[in-house]
């Protein structure tokens, strides 16, 4: 499965290539991907995982750029 | 997040910084004003710098700029610690306004998904989530309204804006019976409309969900800047600690000199300008294809696009319409009637345009009980056995496959002869309209140095030559079996050449997988296509093809650009400071200042399809510039 989310006040490309970085190291993440221009996240993942997957990547996120707020669509 | 507080921050500390370089001040009062405008500006880049040294993660820009601001107030350059934070505050507020903007826009695009449906109910219209309706079920798309899913319309007439599905700006007329999709807007009347697909198939979604893939799919340009970006900033910041060191020691220059220097090479070591600004201008480009119509699936293939050096184009429902009507009949031995009843029965099953056509032309009814052990062969035609007798129809090949000759017809056009038990019956003329855009996207795409323009059919040679002629192609390849698409394509990426194939997407798929650019057109229905093609244009205009290989082409020069303008920069600020020619405040130009240009050009790849559109729209017509001309066309 597929999931996406926003990503409230991203400002930095750099930080979304960290984040995109970070997310992908998280167990049970298939692929993940940060899109710094539309601000979104797309994880794929199994949908047993995906709440242990969210909370670490919200988690990873916020050291990497503490302003920013994960969301789902 | 760059609200008022931020800009009234940047202006307080302005302020000061102005009344610290005007009035003429004891040290002690200077330090304080200068401290004052660096506290008000910078506190929160020294928090997350703090932040970042918590979190062990190193060569944070933040970081990078509380050192070089910090150590300008060590060494006892107040004004030029203020200024770098200052200046690297304003280039962030415009460089957020900057990206903030392209993000609107492209964002605009993405927004097409409607969050609610008016479902009718026995108890009356209810609005319910779009994933609540299933298929079969009626809606009702009031004026102005985005309509949520995929159906036909079963009351009502309205102009329906498709624009954000297909960049076609002329809204189209939708009665009873047509087809709609979702994502289009209701202009002006009420629409009833029976839903055909679920919310997760509808073509809205499907846009949607390509778009996100492909703005995360990178081109080979994006992935060098975040390489780039892994080595040079550490490789820099080594740089200024060896600078601060190494001459002091072994020049014997003043220590502070040096250090100064290495501060510099601090601010400049921020890789942002680069890595923003790639990744930006292909942004800009997807984002710009599709308001022209063209979903292009991926920063990697729009770089690949503007490499092509030949272009392949199916034949039929590509060049051509993909609507057979038959033109006319030649019975032996049979009636007219009969002959064409009997086609219609073996056909009854069968899905190509073909077959189409010739239930088209058949008058009565098709019995499907009447019909049995139906059998496709690809690329030649039917068998089937109806009413008890065998009937074989398709090509003059296939009649001599089962040992029949086919009279040699004289028309033009594509024959479909008939054989039933046997004994051959006649043929019929069956053609395909050219599409009016054809002609022109051919002589496009020539214009713009495209080498080898290709077609491919399975019809015969003398319909495809024909064509190829009117269209202005040399070099076509006919009575070709599906597979034999996909050899040609492999033979020309063998020979080196970059190829484009762009076809139909109804049996083309290993094509347009094959080829290093699939592109598939009017496709918006088929799921095949949509997921072996690279590139889908969203109506039914073979031009397209060339608006977006220019759109490739200059979004790539725009992030070539990009690239050659920051590395330069940084490369002339580098050295120039490493030599003392420059400031700290000149240095935080090359940072900030680099990235705002590079985003500013990079939006320039957003808005270029919209000029081309109208100059294409122009040429399309071959504008006539003498005023009788004009005269007539209005008459």
């Amino acid at each position: 499965m597929r999931y996406a989310y926003t990503l409230e006040n991203l400002g930095c490309a750099c930080c979304a290539a960290k984040m995109e970085e970070a997310v992908r190291k998280i167990d049970g993440v298939r692929s993940a991907s940060v899109v710094f221009i539309t601000a979104r996240l797309v994880i794929d993942a199994d949908e047993r995982d995906i709440g242990d997957i969210e909370r670490s990547a919200a988690a990873a996120i916020k050291k990497i750029e503490s302003k920013v707020k994960l969301k789902k669509v | 997040m760059f609200g008022a507080d931020r800009v009234a921050r940047i202006i307080a500390a302005a302020v000061f910084f102005a009344v610290g370089i005007i009035a003429d001040l004891r040290f002690e009062y200077e330090l304080a004003i200068f401290g004052a405008a660096y506290a008000i500006v910078g506190y929160d880049v020294l928090l997350e710098a703090a932040a970042d040294i918590w979190h062990r993660k190193p060569f944070n820009e933040n970081l990078l700029m509380a050192i070089a601001s910090l150590g300008a107030f060590a060494i006892g350059e107040h004004m030029e610690g203020t200024a770098v934070l200052l200046f690297y505050q304003i280039g962030e507020l415009f460089q957020d306004y900057a990206v903030n903007r392209s993000r609107g826009s492209i964002k605009s695009l993405m927004e097409m998904m409607p969050d609610s449906a008016n479902l009718v109910t026995p108890d009356g219209v209810v609005a319910v989530g779009p994933q609540d309706v299933h298929i079969g079920d009626a809606i009702v798309v009031r004026p102005g309204e985005r309509i949520p899913l995929d159906g036909t319309v079963v009351e009502g007439r309205s102009m329906v804006d498709t624009s954000s599905l297909t960049g076609e700006s002329v809204p189209r007329d939708a009665s009873v019976g047509d087809a709609v999709l979702s994502g289009c807007i209701c202009v002006n009347g009420a629409l009833t409309v029976s839903v055909t697909s679920e919310y997760e198939d509808s073509a809205a979604m499907r846009i949607m969900s390509m778009m996100d893939e492909a703005y995360g799919r990178k081109s080979r340009s994006e992935d060098f800047v975040t390489k780039f970006a892994r080595y040079y900033t550490p490789a820099v910041v080594v740089a200024a600690l060896m600078l601060a060191i190494l001459p002091p020691l072994i020049l014997g220059g003043a220590f502070e000199t040096w250090l100064y220097r290495a501060l510099m090479f601090l601010v400049i070591s921020c890789p942002c300008a680069v890595v923003i600004s790639v990744p930006l201008a292909f942004f800009g480009g997807i984002g710009g294809a599709s308001r022209a119509g063209i979903l292009v699936k991926g920063g990697n293939y729009l770089d690949a696009l503007a490499g092509v050096d030949t272009v392949v184009f199916d034949k039929t429902g590509t060049l051509t319409e993909g609507v057979f009507e038959v033109l006319s009949v030649h019975p032996v031995g049979i009636e007219k009637e009969e002959l064409i009843r009997l086609a219609a029965h073996a056909e009854t099953d069968s899905n190509h345009p073909i077959a189409a056509g010739i239930l088209r032309a058949h008058a009565g009814e098709t019995k499907r009980s009447n019909v049995k052990g139906m059998e496709e062969i690809r690329g030649k035609g039917v068998a089937a056995f109806v009413e008890g007798r065998t009937v074989v129809l398709g090509s003059s090949c296939l009649m001599e496959e089962h040992g029949v000759r086919p009279i040699p017809p004289e028309e033009f056009g594509t024959a479909v002869h008939i054989a039933v038990d046997g004994a051959y019956v006649g043929y019929m003329i069956i053609s395909d309209r050219v599409r009016k855009d054809s002609a022109h996207a051919v002589s496009e795409l020539k214009r713009m140095g495209i080498g080898r323009v290709c077609m491919l059919t399975g019809d015969c040679e003398r319909v495809g030559r024909h064509v190829a002629e009117e269209l202005g192609i040399d070099e076509v390849f006919t009575d070709l079996l599906p597979g034999d698409k996909m050899a040609i394509v492999d033979r020309l990426i063998g020979e080196g050449r970059k190829v484009a194939f762009v076809g139909d997407g109804v049996n083309d798929a290993p094509s347009l997988a094959r080829s290093d650019v699939g592109i598939a057109m009017g496709a918006l229905g088929s799921d095949a296509a949509i997921e072996a093609a690279d590139v889908v244009i969203t109506d039914d205009m073979p031009s397209k093809v060339s608006t977006a290989i220019r759109i490739s082409k200059r979004t790539r020069s725009i992030a070539i650009e990009n690239i050659v303008f920051a590395l330069a920069v940084k490369a002339v600020f580098l050295s120039m400071g490493a030599l003392g020619y420059i400031t700290l405040i000149e240095a935080v130009f090359a940072d900030v200042g680099v990235a705002v240009i590079a985003i500013l050009n990079s939006m320039r790849a957003l808005r270029a399809p919209r000029v081309r559109k109208h100059a294409e729209e122009g040429s399309g017509r071959a504008l006539p510039k003498d005023p009788a001309a004009l005269m007539q066309e209005h008459i």
